[in-house]
C-alpha cells in the first residue's frame, strides 16, 4: 500500500507491504537508521519516537515503532532522534546545537554503547513534554519501558531532571 | 595539570545522540547494497535426533534464495581426532583453557543428526528481506525424534541419558580435589550450605549481528564483537582460510558483558554462507533469537562450607562448584578455574579446598558474562560470610573487619593461588559503612523489628576482590601517529563497545603528547588497520591497552625530542615539552617552540610513529565493599532496594565520568542477578523466559540512585597504576543485594534465599518462617 508520512520535517512516500512496521518504513525507506529494534515483544523501547496522527495537534506522543504499522502513520508525522536537534549551523535559523535532552545525555554521560539512546532520548522528550518538572521516581516510571543494559539507568535519569529546566526555558522561548 | 583524573564527558556522544550509531544492522555501504539476509531455522527440541529434512517448500517460497543446511556443507574439513585420554576424547582433567573442549563434546556449525538444545541452528534460510525469512523459515520441516532431555546440575548428575556418544557421563570436567574435613577440625562453628547461582541472560541491548561479503577470495566480515582479531582468527579455523585473506571489521557494538567474545558458531555461519552463495549476507537477530541463541552466563551450583572461632575469626572455607555449561562446553574448564582461583575473597584465610565440575545440559550453552566466574566465587564466600556470622551471632560487618586482609599483607599470596597485588581493604569497608551511616541503618531496623513493621529493612554487606586482565599475557596493542598538521591518530586493538576508549585513549594522548583530545582520532576494530590485538574482557582494556597507547605516546615522545633537537639545534637534554600548548622548546624559553605540526612536518612521513605490543603487566585485583539497604515487604514477599552504595577501588583513575558509568552499570547488573533475572527452562528443556515479556531484565523503577565513594590505591604492575573496573559493580552488588534481602527477614529465622530473590520466594520464606527458625521448607529457601 501507499504510505505518506512526514518524518523529521520530510515527506516520505513509499508503496510499501501491508505489515510493514513503522520502524522498519524509518530505518529501510525514510534511510533514518537511529532508530533500533532491541527486542520483538514491545519491551525495550530501543525503538521509541514520537508520532503525531493525521488531524492531530501538539508535538506527537511516543509510541514504540515495533508496534506501529507505517499503515497507522500514514498522513501523520513523526519525529526521531535525527530531527531533535536544532537545525544546523548553515541552516536558516539554526545553531547546530543539540536538543537540551541531547546536550544533557552527553554532559551527565547518560549513554555508553548508544543502543538504547535514540528510544531512551525520545521517551525522555515525551515525558518532559507532558511533566516540565517531573521529581526522580516520576522519571523512572515514565522510563520504565525503555530498558538500557548499560548505566544502570543512573546518568540517564540524572540527564532527564538536568535537561528539564532547559527543556522548559525552550518552549517558552 | 594533567587531563588524567579529571571529569572529561565523552568525545563518542554526539555522534550516537544526534544520527545514532552504526550497529551491523545500520550499515549502509555499497559493499551491502544488496546484502540478502540470514533467517535461522533453530531446533524447537531440547533433545532430539534429526530423522529427516524438508526444504523444498521452504525454496518455492517467495524472496528465498537458498536453504543451507548440515548437508550443503560440503566445503569444510572436518576438525582432526582428539588425542586418546585427553578432555576432548573423554578423558577428564583438570581445568581447561577458555577454549571449547572439542573431540568427542564438539559443537557442530549446523546440528548434524542431533539437537541438544531450544535454539540451536539447524537450517539456514537466505532471502532479499527478512519478513520472506520470517515467513519462509516456517516452511522448513525437520523431523525429531525426542530423547529425554537433561537439565540442571541435578538432572545432568543423575539421569542415564548422556548428551554425547562415546563419553560415560555428562561431565566433561573434574578437577578431582577431595574434600577433607579435617580443616574444619578446632572450629567452634561450622555452616555449610547448597546455594544456587543462577543462569542469567547476558542481554545487551543490540543482539549479535553479521554481514558477510566474499570477493576474489576475500572475506570482508562485518561483526557485533568484543573481538576483531580473535574473530578473525576463529573464522581463518572454522573455514580453512589464510587470515590474511580476511577482513573483520566492528562497526558500533551495542553492548557484549562477556557474550560477545570473539564469534560463535552462528556468527560464524554467515560467513561460511556468503562464500557458500556468493552473495553478501546479513544476519541480525532477534530478541527471541537471542534470549536461546546467545550463550547464557552464571548458572552454578555451590556447596560452601566455612568455619571459625566463636569471636569471629574464619578459619577454614570450601567450595564446591558445579558448574552447568549449557549443551556444549564452550568456556567450561575456565569460568570454576576463576570461581576457584578467587573463592576465598578478601579474606585472610588459613584453610582452604576448592573442587570443580562441568556438567552438559539440554539448554543453551553458558560462557562468560559480566564478571565470568568471579562474581560466582564473590557470591559464595560472601553468603558464606554472612551465615557464618549469623551463627556465631556476630554483626556481619565485624566478621569482615575482622577477617579482612590487612594493608601490610600486600602482596598477598592466597590458599588457592592468586598473589594480590595492594589493596586496603578494611579502609574500603570503612569508608562505605560510613557513607551508608551503616549504625543509623541497624537502630532503624531493630525500631521496625520491634514495632513489628510491614516494611522491614534488611542491610546487607558484601566485600570483594576480584581480578582483572587475568591474561594479561596476551597483552594488547597501540600504534600512535603524529601528524604533519599536527593531529595524531591512534590505532588500538583494544575494542570499544560502550566504555569510551575513544575518549580515554585521547586523554592519554593528550596527557603525554600536549596534543588536544580534539586533535586525536581513535580507530579501532579493523584487521586491515590493527592486524595484531586482543580486543576487550575480562576489565583488561585500560590497564592493557591503555598503557599500550601510553608507551606509544612516550616513544613517539622521544622520537619527537630527537627531531625538536635537531630544528633548534640544540642538545636533547636541553628540550622540554610544554604539555599545556603541545609546543617543544628548549627549557625555559617558550620562544623557541616548535608545535607539533612543525616538528612532525620535520620529521617526515612515518617519522613520529611507534607501535607497541604491551604484554609487561600482570593481573590486577581490584577491590571494594558494597552496602545494599532493601524494604521488603512482609506480606507480599516484594523487595524494594532503597539505597546502595559502595566504595569500589580500581587503582587510579583516569576519567571519574567513565569509571562511574562502569560502576553503575555493573551495580545494576549485580542487583538484576540478586532480584529479578534468571533464565528459566521446564523439565522438557523448553526455555520459560525465551522473550523480554517474560525475562525479568532489571528496569529504571527497580533501582535508586547509587551512592559511590571514591577510593584510589594505585597498583604497581602498570606504570599507570590502574586496574579494571568493568565488572567490579557486579561482582559486588550481587551479594550485597542478596544478604539484605535475607538480613531483612532474618529475625524471622531465615538463614538464606536463592536468587533471584522474587516475591514468591521471599513471601514463601516469610510464610514457613517463625521467629527461633522453625516451620516450612520450600526450594531456594532454608533456616
Amino acid at each position: 500500500m501507499k504510505v505518506t508520512i512526514t518524518v523529521n520535517g520530510n515527506q516520505v512516500a513509499a508503496d510499501v507491504a501491508d505489515r510493514t512496521l513503522l520502524v522498519h518504513f524509518l530505518r529501510d525507506v525514510a534511510s533514518l537508521t537511529a532508530t533500533n529494534v532491541g527486542c520483538d515483544s514491545t519491551s525495550c523501547g530501543a525503538c521509541t519516537v514520537l508520532m503525531k496522527g493525521a488531524g492531530e495537534v501538539g508535538g506527537g506522543k511516543s509510541v514504540k515503532s515495533c508496534t506501529v504499522l507505517a499503515a497507522q502513520a500514514d498522513g501523520g508525522e513523526v519525529t526521531t532522534v535525527e530531527g531533535l536537534a536544532m537545525k544546523g549551523a548553515g541552516e536558516a535559523g539554526g545553531t547546530g546545537e543539540m536538543h537540551p535532552v541531547q546536550a544533557a545525555f552527553h554532559a551527565e554521560h547518560g549513554l555508553q554503547c548508544g543502543f538504547c539512546t535514540p528510544g531512551m532520548v525520545m521517551a525522555a522528550v515525551s515525558l518532559l513534554a507532558e511533566n516540565p518538572s517531573p521529581t526522580e521516581d516520576e522519571v523512572r516510571t515514565a522510563l520504565e519501558g525503555n530498558l538500557c543494559r548499560c548505566t544502570g539507568y543512573h546518568n540517564i535519569v540524572r540527564a532527564v531532571l538536568a535537561a528539564a529546566p532547559a527543556v522548559s526555558e525552550r518552549r517558552v522561548g | 595539570m594533567s587531563i588524567l583524573g579529571t571529569r572529561v564527558v565523552r568525545t563518542e556522544d554526539p555522534r550516537l545522540l544526534t544520527v545514532g550509531g552504526t550497529y551491523v544492522d545500520d550499515l549502509r555501504l555499497p559493499e551491502l547494497a544488496d546484502a540478502a539476509r540470514i533467517t535461522f531455522v533453530r531446533s524447537p527440541m531440547a533433545h532430539a535426533r534429526i530423522t529427516g529434512m524438508d526444504t523444498d517448500a521452504a525454496r518455492q517460497a517467495p524472496g528465498v534464495l537458498a536453504v543451507l543446511t548440515i548437508r550443503d556443507m560440503d566445503d569444510l574439513t572436518p576438525p582432526p581426532p582428539p588425542e586418546p585420554g585427553s578432555v576432548a576424547g573423554g578423558g577428564q582433567v583438570d581445568e581447561g583453557a577458555p577454549l571449547p573442549i572439542g573431540g568427542l563434546w564438539s559443537e557442530p556449525l549446523l546440528a548434524i543428526d542431533r539437537v541438544r538444545y531450544v535454539g540451536e541452528p539447524v537450517a539456514m534460510v537466505i532471502t532479499s528481506d527478512s519478513y520472506q525469512g520470517e515467513d519462509a523459515a516456517e516452511l522448513v520441516s525437520i523431523d525429531y525424534e525426542p530423547l529425554p532431555a537433561v537439565i540442571g546440575v541435578g538432572g545432568a548428575l543423575g539421569t542415564p541419558t548422556l548428551l554425547f556418544d562415546g563419553t560415560d557421563s555428562n561431565v566433561p570436567v573434574d578437577s578431582g580435589e577431595a574434600a577433607d574435613d579435617a580443616i574444619f577440625e578446632g572450629c567452634d562453628a561450622v555452616v555449610e550450605r547448597t546455594i544456587v547461582n543462577q543462569r542469567l541472560a547476558p542481554m545487551p541491548l543490540e543482539g549479535r549481528a553479521a554481514a558477510a561479503r566474499f570477493d576474489d577470495g576475500k572475506l570482508t566480515y562485518w561483526v557485533s564483537t568484543q573481538n576483531a582479531q580473535i574473530s578473525r582468527f576463529i573464522l581463518a579455523g572454522a573455514l580453512g582460510m589464510d587470515p590474511g585473506s580476511i577482513r573483520v571489521i566492528t562497526p558500533d557494538v551495542g553492548g557484549g558483558f562477556g557474550a560477545k567474545v570473539g564469534i560463535d558458531r552462528d556468527a560464524i555461519l554467515v560467513a561460511w554462507a556468503a562464500r557458500k552463495t556468493g552473495r553478501a549476507l546479513r544476519w541480525v537477530e532477534t530478541r527471541s533469537e537471542n534470549l536461546v541463541g546467545m550463550t547464557h552466563g552464571r548458572a552454578q551450583e555451590q556447596t560452601i562450607k566455612i568455619g571459625g572461632t566463636s569471636d569471629g575469626r574464619v578459619l577454614a572455607y570450601r567450595l564446591d562448584v558445579v558448574q552447568d555449561t549449557g549443551a556444549y562446553p564452550r568456556m567450561s574448564g575456565f569460568l570454576p578455574f576463576l570461581t576457584k582461583l578467587m573463592a576465598v575473597g578478601p579474606y585472610d584465610i588459613a584453610n582452604v579446598q576448592t573442587k570443580s565440575r562441568v556438567v552438559v545440559t539440554n539448554t543453551t550453552p553458558v560462557s562468560a558474562y559480566r564478571g565470568a566466574g568471579r562474581p560466582e566465587a564473590t557470591a559464595a564466600i560472601e553468603r558464606a560470610m554472612d551465615l557464618f556470622a549469623a551463627e556465631i551471632g556476630m554483626d556481619p560487618a565485624e566478621v569482615r573487619r575482622k577477617n579482612l586482609i590487612p594493608p601490610d599483607k600486600f602482596p598477598y599470596s592466597t590458599p588457592t593461588g592468586a598473589t594480590y597485588d595492594t589493596g586496603d581493604y578494611v579502609t574500603a569497608l570503612d569508608k562505605v559503612l560510613a557513607a551508608a551511616g551503616y549504625a543509623g541503618l541497624r537502630a532503624e531496623q531493630a525500631r521496625r523489628r520491634e514495632h513489628g513493621d510491614v516494611l522491614q529493612l534488611g542491610i546487607g554487606v558484601a566485600s570483594y576482590v576480584e581480578i582483572t586482565a587475568a591474561d594479561a599475557a596476551a597483552g594488547e596493542t597501540a600504534r600512535l601517529a603524529v601528524h604533519g598538521d599536527g593531529t595524531a591518530t591512534v590505532y588500538t586493538g583494544s575494542s570499544a563497545h560502550g566504555q569510551g576508549h575513544h575518549t580515554a585513549w585521547a586523554m592519554l594522548v593528550e596527557s603525554e603528547l600536549g596534543i588536544p583530545m580534539a586533535d586525536v582520532t581513535v580507530i579501532h576494530g579493523d584487521t586491515d588497520l590493527i592486524p595484531e590485538g586482543v580486543g576487550t574482557y575480562a576489565s583488561r582494556s585500560l590497564q592493557l591497552g591503555g598503557v599500550a597507547v601510553h608507551k606509544a605516546a612516550l616513544e613517539v615522545k622521544e622520537q619527537a625530542r630527537r627531531v625538536a633537537a635537531d630544528m633548534l639545534e640544540a642538545a636533547e637534554a636541553d628540550l622540554e615539552l610544554d604539555t599545556g600548548r603541545g609546543a617543544w622548546q628548549v627549557r625555559g624559553d617558550p620562544g623557541t617552540g616548535r608545535s607539533w605540526a612543525d616538528v612532525a612536518t620535520h620529521a617526515g612521513a612515518d617519522g613520529l610513529t611507534a607501535y607497541v605490543q604491551f604484554t609487561g603487566g600482570g593481573a590486577t585485583f581490584p577491590f571494594g565493599t558494597h552496602v545494599a539497604v532493601v524494604e521488603v515487604d512482609t506480606e507480599t514477599g516484594k523487595v524494594r532496594l532503597i539505597r546502595h552504595v559502595t566504595a569500589d577501588d580500581a587503582g587510579t583513575v583516569v576519567n571519574p565520568v567513565l569509571a562511574e558509568g562502569q560502576r553503575h552499570g555493573g551495580i545494576a547488573q549485580g542487583v538484576a542477578q540478586a532480584l529479578l533475572e534468571e533464565m528459566l527452562y521446564d523439565a522438557d528443556g523448553n526455555p520459560l523466559t525465551g522473550t523480554l515479556a517474560d525475562y525479568a531484565a532489571i528496569t529504571a523503577t527497580e533501582l535508586p540512585s547509587f551512592e559511590l565513594v571514591n577510593s584510589e590505591t594505585p597498583t604497581d604492575i602498570n606504570p599507570l597504576g590502574v586496574k579494571g573496573i568493568g565488572e567490579a559493580g557486579t561482582i559486588g552488588a550481587t551479594p550485597a543485594t542478596q544478604n539484605a534481602v535475607i538480613d531483612a527477614v532474618s529475625h524471622l529465622g531465615i538463614r538464606h534465599i536463592d536468587m533471584p530473590t522474587t516475591p514468591s520466594r521471599v513471601w514463601a520464606a516469610i510464610s514457613g518462617a517463625t521467629p527461633g527458625g522453625q516451620g516450612g521448607q520450600m526450594k531456594g529457601v532454608s533456616r
